[in-house]
């Protein structure tokens, strides 16, 4: 048995982006002795590349907003496929997430009268994102981060957690290895929370980082617990398309917020075309009215239809590529010069302006930007208690983009950062409760971790086996042409005989090298955590059979009434991956009665 | 598409060389770009930090060139195909692998400022107001994405070595950010002249000079820092008041 170094904690928070900050910030109030452990250094999560803002109901631009709002734009939003407690919590708790935030040092953005300014944003009816121009996630991560530290908590950076050991049917820590030794650690802990965000590192074309691996996912399966509507994957409409090295950088929807519009090789603005029915009557039908809105006429004026939701967007994007009608690079284009002056735009949207001068040498206060979707955000994830957000295996807990349900078929734009502070909070308090609850943590055996320890060192005795950035290659190539953003059976199933070849041939991977800083090495660990949840994500597009939100079946083009309220659970039974239909908790009366397009925006 | 040479530092702790690498690179390619490739098809342990690969976390520094620059926003393009184009890590950190150094020190140095303290809030409800002009000032040094460039071109800490003295330009503008924040009430201007070290700076200019988030750290963040601990320690009205008060 190599030699492992041992670590004790009451409550272990893994990953430190929003939510496992705001995790670690209320275990640690709560009394408890938390160990915070990172992937990469502190600070630089994927959090830190939120652009928008943080969606909450404080009504301080438009005062008819309310959690009501909030929550019936969250739930259609979603396809009326969330689960409608944690929407309703969220829809409520937000605002004092946001004010707490600010109390802890935040500088939003103003409006004139000195409260917190709120932007407008896809899906929501009010202008409700909180945001510090386009780098709300930066100034998010710095004011939990610096709360953090001085909250008496142990932080662990560069530490890779591969497996979660389960010790008489409970979550009893984490084994992780250092980046910089390649040594062993073993956290032993009473609670464990995931929060170690989403999956899009196995798709081609993302605007997520090196570490979205879907660690926590593949966990939480090793770990024996229940994950949910694994299918609905959100590419985000706007991502940058040229040069190729920075194809998939997010560009952030502030840009249709404050106005950006999209068009066509012809210049026509299309999204026009692409009303839903569901949002018929909500947004402007001409450019004038919606160039009124924009301009701050909201009263007489409604949306324009940039502002629709991401799923609708993405759709139509794809859908104008394909009739021939693409930028040169195989987008749209995104103008916001045309609406907005050249200080304006520095003013609300800089890191966009530099992004695209620097990057690709667009000035974007004078021309278009040519953007195309991009695999961003995984709705689905663990499943969990909306309360307390623990997972179907006692002593886990999960909270922000790797627990499932919160968002339902697609997400709101801003309503992930809200997610992280609301949810985050209350893993952190129920992980907190539950370790006051069980006054020993479970003493993990060699047993538990042997096997995985023989596996992750398992490449260094094939140093002439498959090259692991090969693998990973390849698997992003399947997923991305087979499990993108239209689907159909044929395509699923072959992905699902892709992913079953690369899990041989990720068996047989070799790197050279010593184990200290080696990112082959690293990439060949982390392809274990990306195989299972390519994995999830086909069989569960699979067991959907219609289209809803994010998840747009070719074979199966219409939403289907009967599956609205089903989900698909995805569980590990044996040495194999099985999925069920569940349905999911009827929408109590007096919500359904907040969610009906006829009932008006704004009443009490 | 045009060949290129990289020349990588390649070593731990005390040893290591340059070594050189030929890749064909694309248009538009940035420089961890020809990271990534060359552990793709030459060097799989070739070790490098990087995140977001947008300039919006700060983990790919390095010095390109001998000029510290995050990877990630600098572009091939900027530089003659036919010269090779040197990659070494940090200077002013120990280095642990190749491209990647240890800057725990930042993240210690951080944890010791005095923390933020809000004046109790306005109103009833726990809300306070501030105004777009005075929340400008601290959003400036917010932008900061702890590349810590600034730290490793700061002659105080890349030549000298004062890191026990000195907290470096990164985190006197992090201290900069709470001295303009709006609400804060903490006294930071003894800390600063003592464990903080400012009078070290000697107003060079170097750290603004690199700053990924052209942020004027020189002119915006420490000459106003240095200014207020004068005021607060060197003031003669004050230094009578403090005598006659046994304050």
């Amino acid at each position: 048995m190599v030699e492992i170094q041992r670590q004790e904690h009451d409550v272990l928070v893994i990953g430190a982006g929003g939510a496992g900050l705001r995790a670690a910030i209320e275990a640690a109030h709560q009394g408890t002795r938390v160990g915070l452990i990172c992937k990469s250094l502190l600070g630089k999560a994927h959090t830190v590349m939120a652009e928008g803002g943080a969606a909450a109901a404080l009504a301080n631009v438009f005062p008819e907003d309310n959690w009501r709002v909030h929550f019936r734009d969250t739930m259609r939003g979603g396809k009326m496929h969330n689960n409608v407690q944690m929407a309703l919590i969220h829809a409520k708790e937000a605002p004092d997430r946001i004010r707490e935030l600010e109390a802890w040092g935040a500088l939003f953005d103003r409006t004139p009268d000195g409260r917190i300014n709120q932007r407008p944003f896809g899906g929501h009816t009010y202008s409700r994102l909180a945001h510090v121009g386009d780098r709300t996630g930066l100034e998010m991560i710095r004011v939990l981060q610096d709360k953090a530290v001085h909250s008496g908590l142990d932080v662990y950076m560069e530490c890779t957690v591969i497996r979660l050991p389960v010790v008489d049917g409970r979550v009893a820590g984490a084994l992780a290895y250092w980046r910089e030794s390649g040594r062993f650690v073993l956290f032993q802990a009473k609670a464990v929370v995931i929060a170690t965000g989403g999956i899009g590192r196995a798709w081609s074309v993302t605007s997520n980082s090196w570490e979205y691996t879907g660690d926590g996912h593949a966990l939480a399966y090793d770990a024996g617990a229940e994950l949910i509507d694994m299918e609905f994957l959100q590419f985000h409409p706007t991502g940058m398309v040229w040069p190729p090295s920075v194809r998939g950088i997010l560009v952030t929807e502030g840009v249709r917020g404050e106005g950006g519009i999209l068009t066509n090789a012809q210049g026509r603005r299309f999204m026009f075309e692409y009303m839903p029915d569901m949002f018929k009557g909500d947004f402007a039908d001409t450019e004038a009215e919606a160039d009124a809105w924009v301009t701050g006429d909201h009263k007489k004026n409604r949306r324009p239809p940039e502002l629709l939701t991401r799923d609708v967007v993405a759709r139509a994007i794809v859908a104008e590529v394909k009739a021939g009608r693409g930028s040169p690079h195989g987008g749209v284009f995104l103008n916001i010069a045309a609406k907005r002056d050249p200080e304006y735009i520095k003013r609300k949207l800089p890191s966009m302006y530099h992004q695209f001068k620097e990057l690709a040498g667009v000035d974007i206060t004078r021309e278009a930007m040519e953007v195309g979707p991009t695999a961003h955000y995984a709705m689905g994830g663990v499943k969990v208690h909306p309360e307390t957000q623990a997972a179907t295996v006692p002593g886990l807990f999960a909270a922000g983009e790797v627990a499932g349900g919160m968002h339902g078929a697609n997400r709101l734009g801003g309503n992930s950062l809200s997610d992280l502070l609301v949810f985050g909070r209350r893993a952190g308090l129920g992980a907190a409760q539950f370790a006051k609850a069980h006054y020993t943590a479970p003493v993990i055996g060699d047993s538990e971790i042997g096997t995985t320890i023989a596996r992750t060192l398992g490449p260094f005795e094939r140093a002439a086996g498959e090259n692991p950035f090969q693998i990973q290659e390849d698997l992003r190539r399947t997923m991305h042409d087979n499990v993108g953003i239209v689907r159909d059976q044929a395509g699923l199933e072959r992905a699902l005989q892709d992913v079953a070849q690369l899990s041989r041939r990720a068996a047989a991977v070799g790197v050279g090298g010593s184990r200290e800083y080696n990112p082959g090495w690293h990439t060949a660990v982390d392809l274990h955590s990306q195989i299972i949840v390519a994995e999830m994500v086909a069989r569960a597009c699979l067991e959907r059979k219609e289209s809803r939100g994010a998840h747009t079946r070719l074979d199966y083009p219409d939403s289907v009434a009967a599956l609205e309220r089903v989900e698909v659970v995805v569980r590990k039974d044996g040495d194999r991956m099985t999925t069920r239909q569940d349905k999911q908790p009827e929408i109590p009366a007096e919500l359904q009665a907040l969610i009906k397009p006829d009932v008006k925006e704004g009443a009490a | 598409m045009t060949t290129r040479v990289f020349r990588v530092f390649r070593g731990q702790r005390d040893v290591g060389q340059l070594v050189d690498y030929s890749l064909d690179c694309d248009e538009g390619m940035v420089v961890l770009d020809a990271v990534h490739r060359i552990q793709a098809e030459h060097a799989p342990d070739l070790a490098c930090r990087w995140n977001c690969k947008a300039g919006k976390c700060g983990s790919c520094s390095a010095e390109v060139n001998g000029t510290p620059r995050l990877m990630c926003m600098t572009r091939l393009s900027d530089y003659p195909a036919e010269q090779p184009i040197t990659l070494a890590p940090m200077k002013a950190f120990p280095l642990i692998k190749d491209l990647v150094t240890d800057v725990s020190w930042n993240f210690a140095v951080n944890q010791r400022l005095p923390e933020f303290q809000p004046r109790p809030p306005d109103f009833p409800d726990g809300t306070w107001r501030m105004y777009q002009y005075e929340v400008e000032r601290p959003q400036e040094f917010r932008k900061c994405i702890e590349c810590f460039l600034c730290q490793d071109v700061c002659h105080v800490l890349r030549t000298h070595q004062k890191h026990a003295e000195f907290i470096g330009p990164a985190f006197l503008t992090r201290a900069a950010v709470y001295d303009t924040h709006p609400l804060d009430t903490a006294e930071r201007a003894s800390y600063l002249k003592e464990a903080g070290g400012i009078g070290y700076c000697n107003i060079t200019k170097c750290c603004t000079e690199v700053c990924p988030e052209s942020i004027g750290i020189t002119d915006n963040a420490i000459i106003p820092l240095k200014e207020r601990v004068v005021d607060r320690h060197y003031d003669p009205l004050r230094r009578v008041l403090k005598v006659l008060t046994g304050g």
